[in-house]
């Protein structure tokens, strides 16, 4: 082992013999590309909390109190843009994903190595054009994330600009999309069959065909709110004969699937990650794999709820209603399965599982007041309140946001070749998981109550619970920051990490720490399920 | 990379990924174009009568000698006959230049007449005729920027044949910008019957 760190002494960070960030940024190394969308997601995913810190700052009291409505506008709009389009899409998928994938199939690298950096350039260039966006022409844009048409075709902020950069990101995201689909076609080692895939791998499956095939359609919507504010076609205005609903649909057609490319990574990083903390091999292994196809597909055919009260008629509701109620068959098939792993296994209960854990919990919540806001007649109740807030951080933040974590503290490690401690990261998770209910719990209530979402003001009435879920968000900051800063000083400067202390059976813990940068000295042949432990334990 | 050899399957499925992902973004146009149809019925054949089915059909003969150019291209280079895959290469280019050519007069003749996106004639007009001549502009203008970048590509690689980068050999690159050249074709053979035939 010894002789096989001090060769491996640096791994990819060195072993290119390239140094400067001429060696990063043109690099088309997998793991130089994941590392770089890391910080990259990280950074914007710590910018993303500032706003919706201030935000809920700025609601702790009713009337003004730290910013102007206008300002309050633009933090939210700003506040979903980043954390949508430049944190949790790239997020999973596109750091670990890039990280691990390759190697968790035994490959060398993805399949088009040289588009993977692309993808990377043009995220980078959409994130420039979005956040020139908000500092030039007519301001930050002020219309919410979705950028709803009338309001986005008339308002004088700089729209234009900001819908161009998601865009370019858009494009990033499909070609990431294409990558992945080629490489798991292509690349797996001799002996990797389908059914020897991680779970981690599968999602990434998925989510990679909703890349694909939703994506183009926010492409040409975002196309087409640019060309009707430039050259005003009209096709969305009222007065011309247009139909601003047609927006929306277009919208959600790839809005809603986009949620899953969302989720899916998310709950592929916790189907990794439970068996190895319950040592115990994954329960219903092709479910879990089929549920998250099953997801993809189901989820492309329900957008239409988020339209409930916009127009649409009565069979298309009841339409939409239903298809919504069969997505969450699968997403429960998941976590029955995660929940029947740990029966009877030797639960672990270290950092990257106890975000794990935390996970089902708050996902399951999320999941389960989505039904809600799916049913057609309670929806017209909590439509465009606070609940839906709630909600959607429930299943995105709760969810992808705890995934994002656990993926960080199980994963990073492997990577860097040094660990973080391991009481700061419990401290830390136990503030956010507090911290993260008090708050969108809270939300929840709120809505039910019916407070609307969106609103600088609200009525006195709402003003104690509003305080409490203010309240929730330091503690929830409070927990944010302990673990970043645990895991950053961790990673660089704390004891050293090698071998595989979890007992991880997939590829990536059979390698060198941190992994060469042509991860495999000789092309593996796989004899072994990802989640036969047997023999794959401490060395 | 260290790739042991180069997978052409590997990059042929890539790029057919890539084309759905085209296909998508006009079937975005296209739904938009199927909602308003069944809206303005009317407007949309008054609309499409207005359109000059000359221009329409000189083009799309253009298009499709353009593409066949390019799939003769393919056996060319796999023959290894670098020159006949010049010229078949060129043929394509000079076909898509007469394309963009025709449709700049098309679309300077509508100009002239006041049809344009947000004109005082289309504002003044019923709102279906707007919406079926924005449409219009839409679609064949997204088409046009399409054909702009197939032919850059196309350009680049006539290069790449030229320097012997592509050969019988090696030749991927070149099935995969005709894969693209076809898909730019295919949107048209869409297009044209639907503004200009079948109202």
């Amino acid at each position: 082992m010894s002789q096989d760190t001090a060769m491996a002494q640096g791994g990819f960070w060195r072993d290119t013999g390239r140094s400067g960030i001429g060696s990063w940024i043109f690099s088309t190394d997998h793991k130089r590309i994941g590392m770089m969308y890391l910080y990259c997601v990280l950074s914007f995913f710590l910018v993303g909390v500032v706003l919706g810190f201030l935000i809920r700052l700025e609601l702790i009291a009713p009337g003004p109190t730290i910013v102007t409505a206008q300002t309050y506008n633009a933090l939210f709009t700003v506040h979903g843009v980043v954390m949508i389009f430049l944190f949790i899409i790239p997020g999973i998928p596109a750091s670990f994903g890039n990280l691990v994938l390759p190697i968790q199939l035994g490959a060398r690298d993805v399949a088009f190595p040289r588009v993977n950096l692309l993808s990377w350039w043009l995220y980078a260039i959409g994130a420039v054009i979005v956040l020139v966006s908000l500092f030039t022409g007519g301001g930050a844009p002020d219309t919410g994330w979705t950028f709803y048409v009338p309001f986005s075709a008339r308002t004088s902020t700089n729209v234009s600009l900001a819908v161009f950069g998601v865009f370019v990101l858009g494009f990033s995201s499909i070609l990431t999309g294409i990558n992945f689909i080629t490489t798991i076609h292509r690349m797996r080692a001799p002996g990797m069959t389908w059914t020897r895939l991680p779970l981690f791998t599968w999602s990434l499956y998925a989510t990679a065909w909703v890349q694909v095939l939703a994506t183009p359609i926010i492409a040409i919507t975002l196309l087409l709110v640019v060309t009707e504010r430039i050259l005003g076609l009209g096709l969305f205005d009222p007065n011309r004969g247009g139909d601003p609903v047609m927006y929306q649909h277009m919208f959600w057609i790839y809005s809603h699937p986009a949620v899953y490319i969302m989720i899916l990574p998310g709950m592929g990083v916790i189907s990794d990650i439970i068996p190895v903390f319950s040592r115990k091999p994954i329960f219903g292994y092709k479910m879990i794999a089929f549920s998250s196809l099953a997801i993809a597909a189901a989820g492309s055919a329900v957008w239409g709820h988020h339209m409930y009260t916009s127009g649409m008629s009565d069979l298309g509701v009841l339409v939409f209603s239903f298809l919504t109620f069969i997505v969450a068959i699968p997403s429960a098939i998941k976590v029955f399965n995660w929940v029947s792993t740990m029966y009877k296994g030797s639960i672990s209960l270290e950092a990257p599982m106890l975000f794990a854990l935390s996970f089902i919990l708050l996902f399951s919540i999320g999941g389960l007041s989505g039904l809600i806001l799916g049913a057609a007649a309670t929806d017209i109740h909590v439509h465009d309140t606070h609940f839906v807030v709630g909600h959607f951080h429930y299943v995105m933040f709760g969810g992808t946001g705890f995934a994002f974590f656990a993926a960080a503290h199980y994963w990073l490690p492997k990577y860097y070749g040094r660990r973080y401690k391991e009481k700061p990261a419990i401290f830390g998770w136990i503030l956010m998981f507090v911290g993260f209910n008090v708050m969108y719990f809270t939300m929840q209530v709120l809505g039910m109550e019916g407070m609307p979402r969106r609103y600088y003001d609200y009525l006195p009435e709402f003003a104690r619970l509003n305080f409490v879920a203010t309240v929730g968000s330091w503690i929830l900051v409070a927990g944010i920051v302990i673990v970043v800063w645990n895991l950053w000083r961790g990673l660089f400067r704390g004891e050293p990490f090698t071998g595989n202390p979890w007992g991880g059976a997939t590829l990536e813990w059979s390698i060198a720490t941190p992994p060469p940068t042509e991860n495999f000295d000789e092309d593996p042949v796989v004899t072994h399920g990802p989640y036969e432990f047997k023999g794959a334990g401490i060395p | 990379m260290s790739h042991a050899e180069k997978d052409s399957f590997g990059a042929k499925l890539g790029m057919w990924l890539f084309l759905f992902t085209e296909m998508l973004l006009f079937g975005g146009v296209f739904i938009l174009y199927s909602v308003y149809l069944t809206r303005y019925p009317k407007e949309f054949g008054l609309g499409g009568h207005q359109l000059d089915l000359v221009f329409g059909a000189t083009n799309t003969v253009v298009l499709l000698t353009s593409s066949l150019f390019a799939a003769m291209s393919v056996t060319a280079i796999k023959r290894g006959a670098k020159q006949l895959t010049l010229g078949l290469l060129s043929g394509t280019i000079g076909c898509a230049l007469i394309f963009l050519f025709i449709k700049y007069l098309e679309w300077s003749a509508k100009f002239h007449h006041g049809i344009y996106p947000n004109s005082p004639k289309l504002i003044a007009g019923p709102p279906g005729e707007s919406i079926f001549f924005s449409l219009y502009y839409l679609s064949t203008g997204l088409h046009g920027i399409h054909v702009i970048i197939g032919g850059i590509l196309m350009t680049w690689t006539a290069v790449m044949v030229q320097k012997g980068i592509l050969n019988s050999a090696d030749n991927v690159t070149l099935e995969n910008v005709t894969l693209y050249w076809h898909l730019v074709d295919l949107v048209w053979i869409f297009i044209f019957p639907l503004y200009y035939l079948i109202l």
